[in-house]
Parts: structure tokens; sequence; C-alpha cells
């Protein structure tokens, strides 16, 4: 448990060096999933400790939007400003968004599969 | 009285009070969650958020003095966004079987979405903070806050957008599917990871295991995505 998490803080950290390092235009702890995501396919899996550790911590995932879902007090005059557009424009994109996505895949996996004969 | 208002100014003044509320909030809103039987609405951040902003309102507590408790839980961001690389990498032989249709399909919802919000904000008259605020809002929050820094937002505003874009497409997102009659899991998954991260996922493991995978793999690569492409257009369009 600890040595696992000192795993993931010593990838998140390797992915912040990197990122300032470098000037990646990504956050420090994506650059570190990535790290890890290239570790795991060279040595082919993550160690039992580090796959349990992980999941723990994924199962509470949502928790760890509160703190920062309640930086809206920082923005209530914001939200009173312009609510109607966030609103609009939030709903429209999300759905959007989905659409797009769920549609072109449906396509897309008929077409790979009328061209191959496999998907 | 005057002995309670002590007391309270004393707690309020250390960091275990407002973590303690973190957690208590938090846990009220999964039971709610989970007692209404998984019902969107009831989604147990916004209601853990909105319990605690009407404490601080109701105690005229600022934010400042929340998170310096609140951190704590705030940190975990960062590992826990490290770990997304092992159900990445558990669905990897999954993801080969349809990788051009799953990249092609995921870059073009990707776009839309980040485009039509830019759009649709920048057209009804937002200003920039608030267009470059919602501009990244379809990735997981971690991600979104990064991005969201970069290209000149207000964090904190794209935490708040981001919960609700989650709500928004776990609320609405099956429906819409079906209307549009996209049937496979794998089409499903991939949609609603894309467009509302993990709180998409998280109604998409509702449908199947197939698009519980997919909709994890679409937030994985949506958060890299737009971590990487979305400063570079930001930059391009303004």
């Amino acid at each position: 448990m600890l040595w696992a998490l000192t795993a993931l803080l010593a990838f998140q950290l390797a992915g912040e060096a990197l990122v300032a390092w470098l000037q990646l235009p990504a956050p420090g702890p994506v650059v570190g999933m990535a790290l890890l995501f290239i570790a795991l396919i060279i040595r082919g899996g993550a160690p039992k400790a580090l796959a349990e550790t992980s999941r723990g911590l994924l199962s509470h995932l949502s928790l760890m939007f509160v703190p920062a879902g309640v930086g809206v007090t920082l923005h209530l005059t914001v939200l009173a400003d312009s609510g109607a557009v966030i609103g609009v424009a939030l709903f429209v994109s999300t759905l959007a968004a989905i659409a797009v996505t769920g549609l072109a895949m449906t396509w897309a996996m008929r077409l790979s599969k009328r061209k191959g004969g496999q998907e | 009285m005057s002995h309670f208002t002590e007391i309270w100014v004393y707690l309020s003044s250390s960091p275990l009070l407002h973590l303690t509320l973190t957690l208590i909030a938090y846990q009220i809103g999964d039971w709610a969650y989970k007692r209404s039987g998984g019902l969107a609405v009831l989604n147990p951040v916004l209601l853990a958020v909105a319990m605690l902003v009407a404490v601080l309102l109701i105690t005229d507590t600022d934010y400042g003095t929340f998170f310096e408790g609140a951190k704590f839980v705030h940190f975990l961001l960062g590992p826990a966004t490290v770990a997304l690389a092992i159900p990445l990498y558990n669905q990897l032989e999954q993801v080969k079987r349809s990788l051009p249709a799953l990249l092609s399909s995921l870059a073009l919802g990707s776009a839309t979405g980040a485009l039509a919000a830019i759009g649709i904000a920048w057209a009804l008259g937002a200003g920039p903070t608030v267009v470059a605020s919602i501009a990244p809002k379809s990735v997981t929050v971690a991600i979104a806050m990064g991005v969201s820094a970069e290209i000149g937002g207000l964090p904190s505003l794209t935490a708040m957008l981001v919960l609700l874009t989650g709500i928004t497409g776990a609320m609405f997102g099956p429906a819409l599917l079906h209307l549009l009659c996209v049937r496979d899991s794998r089409a499903k998954g991939l949609a609603l990871g894309a467009a509302s991260h993990g709180i998409g996922t998280a109604r998409a493991v509702q449908i199947d295991e197939t698009a519980g995978a997919f909709s994890g793999i679409a937030m994985g690569l949506n958060g890299l995505l737009t971590a990487a492409m979305l400063p570079l257009i930001w930059r391009w369009l303004f």
C-alpha cells in the first residue's frame, strides 16, 4: 500500500518534472499517467499492490472533485452574470459530443466490418 | 453562547474541521444517491458541493479557509490520475481490436464538444475567461483544471463546469443515443466517456461491462488528447 502510493507519487513527480523541463502543454499528473502506462507495457502488467491501491483510489475518484467543486463560491458573480450562457453552451455541446462520438463509432465499426470482414 | 462561538472559532481555524465536513458531506451525498437507486440528479458530488457551499455561506467562511482542510482530499487527484493508467492497460487488448474506429470517432467527438462549447459561449457573448473555462469541460477534472489554467481560464470554475457536464451527459446521454439508434455498447460507452468523463463512465458501467470499458478508455484518451491538443487549438483560434 505504502509502496504503491509512493510509486504513484513518483510517477506524478516524474510527470511534473518532465512538463517543467520540456515545457509540455499537458498537466503533470497526465504525463505521469502516460509514463506509468508505458512502464506497464514494458513490464507486462501491474504489480498486485499497485493494482489494488489504484482500484481503491479510483473508487473514490468522485470525492476528489468535491473541494474544487466548492470553489463555485468564488464564482457566484460569474454565474449570476453568465449562468444562462454557460448552461446553454454546456448542454448543447455535451449532447453534440455524445451524438457525434456515438454515431461516428457506429459507422466506423460498420465500415471496418464491411472492409476487412472483422472488427 | 459566547463559549460556543469560542469553540467554533477555535475549530474553524484548524484544517481538521473542513476536511471532516468534506468527507461527511460526500458520504451523505453518496448515501442519498445509492438510496435513490442511482438517480442522476442526486449525483453525490453535486449534493456534497451544494451542502458545503451552504455551510460556507451560512457560517460566512471563505473558500481559502475551507480549502486549507479540503486540500488533503484535493491532493489525491494527482496520484488518482496517474492510477488511471492501470484500467487503461487492462483494456489494452480490447482497444487494439477497434483502434482505428475508436480513435477517429473519439477525435471527432472530442473536437465537436470543445469547439461547440467555445463557439456557443463566444457567440452568446461570454468573456474570454469564461470561454477558456468551458473549453476543457469534457475531460476528467484534474486534466481539465490544468488545461483551463494553461489557456487562461479559472480552474475552480472549470471544476464546476466539468461536474455539470458529467451530470448532463449521464442524465441525457443514454436517451439521446437510443433516439439516434446507437445500439452497440462500444459506441455507447465511447460516447459517454468522451463527453462526460468519470460521471459518464459511471453511467456506462450500468449499461454493461463493454460500455463501461470503452467509456473508461474514452475518458483516458480524451484526457490525453485534450491536454495535448486544446492549448494548441486555443493559441491558433485566439
